[in-house]
């Protein structure tokens, strides 16, 4: 089932005391998709989630807002009657009723004409609780489980009731490390099994990518882009997405007559006069020993961190405000023989540039 | 390595005091009712207790116990879940309203109810002309004991209500339940140990109340005479048995509703050890 907002905007508090959260956004999301809404707290992201599900409702403008679940208008449609799931970050399990109780509530509150047979519901609930693999631990209470195990019985409870739509708020933010990481494949394997529409908020840019078919980057209350993992990475459309989704290097200097300086660096580059600030992922810094004619850019190794798939070396200068980051092959830093305290020369492989405000700049090679 | 605080002497000493003071302030009273009322046999203390004014007081007394405690407690949960799951203007000053009752002297209570419905009163007159009696009467001593109680239960909620929050409210409504469903079947159940305790300050306090009412029952023996009431007339007339007679019979109602609480406690304790 597909997901249409138009003009959904939301402030709280009145009169002086009031904030915003969310500025009017429009969003389409289509049958079967697994988006990610991402951003930092304070975003609007959960609010929206709350807005989606009908927890909280758009404010009221002149344009009017709307909501569709495929054709249906759900807009003033009140939450117990939208067919959704719903996951909260901390589960929100009834904690007075076991895991079995948890998972049949859905269905024991369905009107009579509704509700399937006790028998029917039991063998239900059973059937969810071994997708989730916790048929033993049907007589326990909330209370006895762990987080992980805590977070799949709230999942199995919102799809109880077979919603075409399942909203997750911060599904795996309370959960260690590892946990999350084999919560979230398996979260993966089941939305591709039952084929309904997912929307989850996270502030973890790694799993948003991870697990999203699209992603929604948000900040300050509005949508900053709408794409793809792999495009939101390669072409980010403005300064804020490029930043929060990884580690960023800046370079700031005056350009005149196709040279950038900044101290004692200097970098040739294809741009007009004037102020420039250039940003570098730390992959598309290359080190070397000596500079070049285009380019002088003189660093010294601060310290290194040999752990993981890359070395990650971190950079200091005096033209620079803030150290820069760059990852090197093992087998480059070892043909390097790289030290703490070493001086070298930075090349940018290349460097992405966004002009104010969030005007799309295309990549430029280094000149 | 041994905890902050718990050095052996201090241990000692905290747990003397503590058992001194209890007996001292707790026990021994106790013992001192039953002992008094049982002065003189049992054969006395039951022609006391069976005494017609007194068999009136502990029905009068009881009668108001059991109209004031279902009115607590819809007051009470509804107040509270005004407080915890809304939010308006005058929300605070609400939460400050609720503690006037233990704030206000029982006595001035009683007085200004006097004021307000007796016979003379700016309500009374005018309930005076349909010949609706309040004060004086056991409507009137329904009322202050209502004043004086309703705090309870909602104070009792109200810090449990904040804490627990309304997630799980909002589950059970994403899950398709209707609103009475959701209380009934998560709410109440998420509450009612503190509803139960709420219950039972509400209930030692309607039965023991003396000062509110007292400034409006007017203690007419065998009428509106309750049976604190009844104790102290007793006690002025020097028939100290049967004063203590009727305290045993408060002591043994305050003891009735612990031991059920216990009772209560245990039961799901054991519950929840066998799930």
């Amino acid at each position: 089932m597909s997901i249409r907002l138009h003009n959904i905007g939301k402030h709280f508090g009145r009169g002086r005391h009031q904030t915003l959260a969310l500025e009017p956004v429009n969003l389409d999301i289509h049958s079967g998709e697994l988006v990610g809404l991402l951003g930092p707290s304070g975003s609007g992201k959960t609010t929206l989630l709350r807005i989606i599900a009908g927890l909280e409702s758009a404010d009221h403008s002149q344009e009017p807002s709307r909501i569709l679940f495929g054709e249906r208008d759900v807009t003033h449609i009140h939450v117990r009657d939208r067919r959704i799931g719903f996951v909260f970050q901390h589960y929100a399990l009834f904690r007075h009723m076991t895991v079995f109780d948890n998972v049949a509530f859905g269905l024991t509150v369905m009107t009579r004409k509704q509700r399937p047979s006790s028998g029917e519901i039991r063998s239900r609930v059973l059937r969810l609780l071994e997708m989730v693999q916790l048929e033993q631990l049907a007589n326990r209470y909330p209370a006895q489980l762990s987080g992980g195990q805590q977070q799949r019985v709230s999942l199995a409870r919102a799809l109880a009731v077979e919603p075409e739509v399942l909203l997750l708020d911060e599904p795996f933010g309370a959960l260690d490390a590892k946990v999350r990481q084999e919560l979230r494949r398996w979260l993966r394997h089941l939305h591709d099994e039952l084929n309904f529409t997912s929307v989850f908020v996270t502030h973890d840019q790694e799993e948003a990518l991870e697990l999203s078919d699209r992603v929604v980057v948000m900040s300050n209350g509005r949508i900053e882009q709408i794409d793809a993992p792999e495009t939101l990475y390669r072409a980010p459309k403005n300064r804020f997405v490029f930043e929060f989704l990884g580690d960023v290097n800046h370079l700031e200097g005056h350009v005149s007559q196709g040279i950038l300086t900044c101290g004692d660096a200097r970098l040739n580059v294809d741009l007009p006069d004037g102020h420039e600030e250039l940003l570098l992922r730390p992959h598309e810094v290359r080190l070397a020993t000596s500079p070049t004619a285009e380019c002088h850019l003189p660093v010294t190794i601060t310290a290194i961190s040999p752990v993981g798939a890359e070395v990650r070396v971190e950079l200091e200068a005096d033209w620079l405000a803030k150290p820069w980051l760059a990852t090197v092959r093992h087998t480059d830093f070892e043909q390097l023989g790289l030290t703490r305290g070493q001086r070298l020369y930075a090349h940018p492989r290349q460097f992405h540039r966004f002009q104010q405000p969030d005007t799309i700049k295309a990549d430029a090679p280094v000149a | 390595m041994r905890r902050i605080g718990d050095a052996p002497g201090v241990r000692r000493v905290l747990i003397g005091a503590a058992v001194v003071l209890s007996a001292l302030f707790l026990l021994l009273p106790l013992v001192a009712i039953f002992a008094q009322a049982f002065a003189q046999g049992v054969d006395v203390f039951w022609s006391n207790v069976s005494d017609r004014y007194t068999l009136h007081a502990i029905g009068l007394t009881l009668g108001i116990a059991l109209l004031t405690i279902p009115i607590c407690l819809v007051f009470g949960v509804a107040l509270a879940w005004l407080v915890t799951r809304f939010s308006f203007p005058g929300r605070r000053l609400l939460q400050t309203l609720i503690d006037i009752p233990f704030a206000v002297s029982p006595v001035v209570a009683g007085l200004i109810y006097l004021l307000l419905y007796g016979r003379n009163g700016w309500l009374g007159n005018w309930l005076d002309g349909y010949d609706i009696q309040l004060m004086f009467a056991w409507p009137g001593i329904l009322m202050v004991t209502v004043f004086v109680t309703c705090p309870f239960v909602a104070r009792e909620l109200i810090p449990l209500m904040q804490a627990q929050g309304s997630r799980e409210e909002e589950a059970a409504v994403t899950l398709g339940a209707p609103g009475w469903t959701t209380f009934w079947r998560v709410t109440l159940p998420n509450i009612r140990w503190a509803l139960l305790y709420g219950v039972i300050l509400t209930n030692a306090r309607a039965v023991g109340e003396f000062g509110a009412v007292s400034v409006v029952a007017g203690a007419i023996r065998g009428k509106t005479n309750t049976l604190p009431l009844h104790l102290e007339q007793l006690y002025q007339d020097y028939n100290t048995v049967g004063a203590f007679a009727s305290a045993a019979l408060l002591a043994l109602i305050a003891l009735l509703t612990l031991a059920a609480k216990a009772a209560l406690e245990w039961r799901q304790a054991r519950r929840e050890a066998l799930a």
